[in-house]
């Protein structure tokens, strides 16, 4: 098969893509992951204050998750944009 | 053009099996040494009870054993079965085959490591409750291995399903992405499953009493860990039994591969991360049994969180194979 510019091209923004997002999503599943585990710990030691720490939970876990947004926006510049 | 795929086919099928047994080896080998680890530690903390540890010991590290048994099924079938529909998209299929189960091996091999040595430890502490400890650890275990029965399917199907009709281009990358989602989201899956599992039998020594909820959540949590896991799997079936129009260009084949490793890669970190968050609360729930309902609220929405990555991941993957 003949491989042209265009094509070489369109198949490394598609590998690009698909490796943006994947890896990109192993960072902060992990870190939401320790963040709700702390947080279950908070809770388990001072239950009364469950709603402040499942505050502050959702908080850090939001910041965690903009790298994993990044690589959304990034993947989805590199499907359909360049 | 009459060519003889047959030694294109073998090529493929020795690499297979090699990358199936080598990586499916990895896991159950850290895992089983976890579990020995820990039994020795139990044995120097509680000599007179070593029977009983030692008996332990040997069934968490059987189940743990089970990942790599699978992979070693797969390597044989792959060294040895004789395949009657010869085309070259079978070589692509049983490399993807391969792939499939050695990197789906290494999640459930080590997390299975984890219920088998808190469970030793756990007896050394509390040896009224080694009934309930060893129940508990091969419950959790055995969830555990669920993902790499999942990469074992897919790579059975790989194995021997018939591709004879469908277009080499660009089907040879569907089926390396189908081997590759299922193995690589395995990996944190088995993983997380593990961690969840772990901290339910420390847990329970701690508190014989709290066996009830802490199983509950342990399994809850580890269902919900699951989940990467099963997001492969199901990219996997859309990648093996859609079937796509024949085109030779390049873009066409890598965007299905990248959707495997997309939505391959994209599991690893959600499977752990879910499991991190059951581990924390099923720690807590052995310690502080009056809240589970608090910790169990919480764990779900921490995990909810923490799988959105793995959905990003997946949405890509379905762009990749429906979209573009």
């Amino acid at each position: 098969m003949a491989i042209e510019g265009a094509d070489l091209v369109k198949a490394a923004a598609f590998i690009g893509a698909g490796l943006s997002m994947g890896l990109g999503a192993i960072g902060p599943g992990v870190g939401e992951g320790m963040v709700a585990a702390k947080a279950c710990e908070a809770i388990g030691k001072n239950p009364r204050e469950a709603g402040l720490l499942t505050r502050t939970m959702l908080v850090g876990q939001a910041v965690s998750e903009s790298t994993g947004i990044y690589s959304l926006v990034i993947a989805l510049l590199l499907l359909f944009v360049v | 053009m009459a060519t003889d795929f047959e030694p294109i086919i073998r090529l493929s099928a020795y690499i297979g099996g090699g990358i199936a047994m080598g990586l499916g080896a990895v896991g159950a080998a850290i895992g089983e040494g976890y579990t020995a680890a820990e039994a020795n530690m139990a044995v120097s903390r509680n000599p007179k009870i070593s029977g009983d540890i030692f008996k332990n010991m040997l069934v968490g590290q059987a189940v743990a054993e089970s990942a790599s048994i699978f992979a070693l099924v797969i390597a044989i079938l792959l060294l040895f079965l004789e395949t009657p529909s010869a085309g070259e998209l079978k070589a692509a299929a049983l490399f993807g085959a391969g792939l499939c189960m050695g990197f789906g091996a290494i999640g459930s091999g080590v997390g299975s490591g984890f219920p088998g040595g808190n469970a030793c430890s756990g007896i050394s502490r509390q040896p009224a409750a080694t009934s309930r400890l060893t129940t508990n650890m091969l419950i959790g275990s055995a969830v555990c291995q669920t993902p790499a029965i999942f990469s074992m399917v897919v790579a059975l199907m790989l194995i021997f399903m018939d591709f004879g009709k469908a277009p080499t281009f660009p089907t040879w990358a569907a089926l390396i992405g189908a081997g590759v989602s299922t193995g690589l989201a395995a990996i944190g899956s088995g993983y997380g499953g593990g961690l969840a599992a772990g901290a339910s039998c420390e847990g329970i020594a701690r508190q014989p009493e709290s066996v009830g909820n802490v199983t509950t959540i342990m399994l809850v949590g580890q269902a919900v860990a699951q989940t990467p896991s099963i997001f492969g799997l199901l990219v996997s079936f859309v990648l093996l039994f859609k079937s796509f129009p024949e085109s030779t260009a390049l873009s066409a084949s890598m965007a299905l591969l990248a959707a495997g490793l997309s939505t391959g890669f994209g599991g690893i970190g959600p499977g752990i991360g879910n499991g991190m968050a059951a581990e924390g609360a099923v720690r807590w729930v052995a310690r502080n049994t009056e809240h589970a309902g608090d910790l169990m609220r919480t764990m779900l929405v921490g995990q909810a969180v923490s799988q959105s990555t793995a959905i990003y991941a997946m949405v890509i993957s379905l762009i990749l194979i429906f979209v573009v």
